[in-house]
């Protein structure tokens, strides 16, 4: 008996699973997005047999600044490492990076921004205040200081741009969780005895999904580009370690004579982030059942 | 007559903080409900219906006065023991668009539920009651599946009012549950509201803005007016001989499709709803009331029997 | 004698999305003279907003279609005009008056602003900024509010002062046609019992002809002159108010609506709806819109189109009276 629950309810899991693809799949530019997304993550999880790690490292003094040929594909920056080994590893630290930062703002975001919205009175006075004394910081400060309070590291970098980004998405889902827990399907959850959590995550936050998912994965690029500016003034990511902004940045010396340098990681910024805005958007629409068919 | 009563309300208050004063949402309002009848309750907009009824199942605090639910007071009861009598006090809204959470098909909105407060112990049980409740109120088991949007607002009601029943509740607030509906869909749902009564003993308050459809439901009505209520009686007393002015007025204003009505010579209602904000003392309705004498605006005018079963707030009504 | 006003004939119109063409009006027809009210009757999905919407050509230009008709104002084509012509038309001879007053005025504006507004647009006559102040605190008490309130805002008034607001913009610049669009429905009854006789008492006066969109037959009875009873997109029956409120041939339709009120004398308790869904108007049927709803369906119902039976300027479009007709030949 207990058995058959179970096969039924899996059977059912499924079957939504398929009817998410299936939605999923009319969208071509999301299927374009999801590609080009998979093909990122392909690289970055099989960097190393696309190209060995030292490629990045090893510093040739006669091949510095060289054009893209085809035994450098991108070329080679100004110590003569080669761009593409160098391009294709730093897809490990950026698209961690974006998508670490993206996620736990995430998370931290819809606790306080639900419970500010949804709650209301002094719950929301609170997290209000606390995220406008945040917001009066520059969110650059606000990373440097956390940095420099806790030392330089990757997972020191990740928290210190997921901090600066918590204000922004708190603000965000507090105003769209407020429009939709005023809708009249929360009144009527409550009066069945639903509990304010169940209400929160079943009826609230899947009806104020859209402009949140689409928030995320913009936020994506954005987070790599905060990463590359610590970076840069050395606070994050410390050379050798090819990240893209790293590169970015590095590159900007060389903006008139050797302009590859700065093309080529600022495509893979461009795709990355393109990619996520794009599966986001098919996302959102797959989840919505009001666009159905 | 001596039926059991199964709600009992005595002197209820639930004022609202504004930033003009104290709004009398639902302002010292006693009646009681007898197990099997339906109470309509009548009135135009901001009388304070809709609150009466959400009060009632405290979906908010009464600020004073007692709710009896067979005999018990819910309106002082802890948080837990309310939980339990939930699944007996149901709800159907208003507006069948807005009240069903568009990303839910019919058959987890119905089962929702049943879910909420643990009733059903395996998945096979919910599944059975859900379909049993479907085929009660006239939903065809092919659309289990489909979204509230991509149904027409009838069977949207449908299934409103199969959530709220899906619990076996003994006592349903409709809240405006036809208004939003087109006439004929409205009689659709009229008669199986009234079916449903009869078959699973429910014990209605029928919340409407719409006399000529309470009318066929109710067994008794109760006439508000600014979070008072005004007259109270049998619901066919009522629409024969109204003894409050405000009565009168309402049933005045109806506009009847019948070719005689536009002969007739009405008496209109002058001015607008005063606001319920920090009310002046005296009979809510003597600003608008022809026959207001001095007298009326000085204190409250509490319900008097004027007759066997027929109750008024009028000071002029009990006069011949 | 009477000069016809407005003259619609055949009017259809579609919505065309690239999922579906929903038909929304198909093939309507009545004409109006000066001061007549013509009530349009029916439920959600009838077809009667999108007829108001064409005759003032608000549709919405992405999906909407005129696919037929004529819409003749004074004898002029009004679907032949520019959309700058139009704009001279709109609010000066025809005006419009919506459902939800709540929304339908601009809250940063004061009251009086939003009434002369009409005028200095359509200011044919070389009004001076003065005149025309006169002429909204004229209409402003035509319409029951005190002139001193004109420097008032929206949020200040209630919803059935600012249904009276709505009234007096639509009047200012005294149009031949008025179409209001359920003028009511968002209203309490005493307020709309104001409200109805507000309107009667201007067109009276003005002789305005007004186009009454509801679907409640109460307010038909008591302001209109003409009915339309409209389901599917088309007029199924169409006559003078004793001709649809009196004991004589009904389309099924009409029937089963005044069935299905709910009434204040009668004693039963049980009331009779129309049973079915309302039919979807993305779906063109062969034969009656009303067949698979209707108790005296017959087997030509399902396949063709029912033509429109006469007796004087009482019309309907039912096979019904025809196979009786041709019974009694």
């Amino acid at each position: 008996m207990g058995g058959s629950v179970v096969n039924k309810k899996n059977s059912r899991t499924w079957e939504q699973i398929a009817e998410f693809w299936r939605r999923f799949r009319k969208n071509k530019s999301a299927v374009v997005g999801l590609v080009i997304l998979l093909l990122l993550v392909g690289m970055a999880l099989f960097a190393d047999l696309i190209v060995p790690y030292s490629k990045c490292v090893e510093q040739v003094g006669v091949e510095r600044l060289q054009t893209p040929s085809t035994a450098h594909f991108f070329g080679t920056d100004e110590f003569g490492r080669d761009l593409f080994a160098r391009v294709v590893h730093g897809s490990r630290y950026s698209l961690f990076i974006g998508v670490a930062t993206s996620l736990m703002a995430l998370v931290c975001g819809a606790i306080l921004g639900a419970s500010a919205g949804y709650f209301g009175g002094m719950v929301d006075n609170l997290i209000c205040r606390i995220v406008d004394v945040f917001m009066c910081v520059p969110p650059i400060l606000l990373s440097l200081a956390v940095v420099a309070a806790l030392g330089t590291s990757v997972r020191n970098l990740i928290i210190a741009i997921t901090i600066s980004c918590i204000p922004g998405n708190v603000r965000l889902i507090r105003s769209v969780v407020l429009t939709a827990s005023e809708q009249d399907y929360v009144e009527a959850a409550r009066s069945y005895g639903a509990s304010n959590a169940r209400i929160i995550f079943r009826y609230v936050l899947p009806n104020a999904m859209g402009p949140i998912i689409v928030n995320t994965t913009m936020s994506i690029a954005s987070m790599i580009l905060s990463a590359a500016g610590l970076s840069f003034i050395g606070m994050g990511i410390q050379p050798p370690s090819p990240e893209w902004g790293a590169l970015l940045s590095a590159a900007q010396t060389y903006i008139f004579t050797s302009p590859y340098l700065l093309v080529f990681p600022g495509i893979f910024i461009i795709l990355s982030s393109l990619s996520f805005n794009l599966v986001g958007d098919g996302l959102t629409d797959a989840l919505d059942p009001k666009l159905k068919d | 007559m001596m039926g059991e009563n199964l709600i009992e309300v005595k002197h209820l208050k639930k004022y609202f903080t504004t930033s003009s004063g104290m709004l009398h949402a639902v302002d010292d309002v006693s009646f009681s409900i007898e197990k099997g009848k339906t109470m309509g309750v009548v009135g135009e907009s901001g009388c304070g219906k809709s609150t009466l009824g959400r009060t009632l199942l405290c979906l908010e605090t009464p600020m004073a006065g007692e709710i009896l639910f067979h005999g018990q007071d819910i309106a002082k009861m802890p948080k837990r023991e309310m939980k339990k009598l939930r699944p007996k006090m149901q709800m159907i809204f208003q507006d069948p668009y807005a009240s069903l959470n568009g990303r839910m098909n019919v058959r987890q909105l119905i089962a929702e539920p049943l879910l909420v407060n643990k009733v059903c112990t395996s998945r096979a049980e919910v599944d059975e009651r859900v379909n049993k409740m479907m085929d009660t109120v006239g939903l065809a088991s092919r659309l289990a599946m489909a979204y509230p949007h991509e149904l027409d607002g009838g069977r949207r009601q449908r299934i409103g009012i199969a959530r709220a029943l899906v619990l076996e509740p003994e006592f349903v607030v409709c809240d405006e549950p036809v208004s939003a509906l087109d006439v004929s869909i409205q009689a659709q749902i009229l008669n199986l509201l009234m079916d449903l009564q009869e078959t699973m003993g429910l014990t209605y308050m029928f919340i409407t803005h719409d006399l000529s459809a309470v009318r066929h439901i109710s067994d008794e009505i109760m006439v508000m007016y600014l979070g008072k209520c005004v007259e109270k009686a049998d619901a066919k007393k009522i629409f024969i001989e109204p003894k409050h002015p405000y009565t009168k007025a309402l049933l005045e204003a109806i506009p009847i499709p019948s070719i005689e009505s536009r002969k007739k010579e009405r008496k209109l209602l002058a001015g607008e709803v005063t606001s319920p904000v920090n009310p002046a003392p005296g009979c809510r309705f003597a600003a608008r009331c022809a026959m207001a004498a001095e007298e009326c605006k000085k204190e409250d005018i509490p319900l008097s029997e004027i007759k066997e079963g027929h109750y008024a707030a009028c000071k002029r009504a009990a006069a011949p | 004698m009477n000069k016809t006003v407005l003259d619609v004939k055949n009017l259809s119109i579609q919505y065309k999305t690239d999922l579906e063409t929903v038909y929304a009006v198909n093939g309507i027809s009545f004409s109006l003279e000066a001061g007549e009210t013509l009530g349009l009757v029916g439920e959600t999905g009838a077809g009667k907003t999108t007829t108001a919407l064409g005759i003032l050509g608000l549709l919405p230009e992405r999906t909407a279609r005129i696919t037929g008709g004529e819409i003749l104002l004074k004898e002029q084509d009004l679907l032949k005009l520019k959309e700058q012509e139009m704009q001279k038309v709109r609010g000066s001879r025809i005006s419009m008056i919506f459902q939800d007053p709540m929304t339908a005025l601009n809250p940063v504006l004061p009251i009086g602003q939003q009434i002369g507004e009409a005028l200095y647009l359509h200011n044919d006559e070389g009004l001076t900024q003065k005149q025309i102040e006169q002429r909204v605190e004229e209409t402003l008490e035509l319409v029951g509010i005190p002139k001193a309130r004109k420097v008032e805002y929206p949020h200040q008034f209630s919803g059935g002062m600012r249904q009276r607001v709505v009234i007096a913009i639509a009047l200012i610049c005294n149009p031949d046609i008025l179409v209001a669009d359920e003028p009511t429905t968002a209203l309490d009854v005493t307020i709309q019992a104001q409200i109805l006789t507000i309107i009667r008492d201007l067109q009276k006066k003005y002789k305005t002809t007004v186009i009454m969109i509801t679907h409640d037959l109460g307010v038909v009875a008591e302001t209109c002159d003409k009915v339309g009873v409209m389901y599917g997109g088309k007029i199924v029956e169409y006559g003078a108010l004793e001709d649809i409120f009196t004991d004589k041939e009904h389309h099924p339709y009409t029937e089963g609506l005044f069935r299905s009120l709910p009434s204040l004398t009668g004693n039963s308790r049980r009331l009779q709806p129309i049973e079915g869904l309302m039919p979807d108007p993305t779906v063109k049927p062969e034969g009656c819109w009303f067949a698979p709803r209707c108790g005296q369906c017959m087997e030509i119902c399902k396949k063709e189109a029912p033509p429109v039976w006469e007796d004087d300027a009482h019309k309907i479009r039912c096979h019904l009276f025809h196979q009786k007709a041709k019974g009694g030949e």
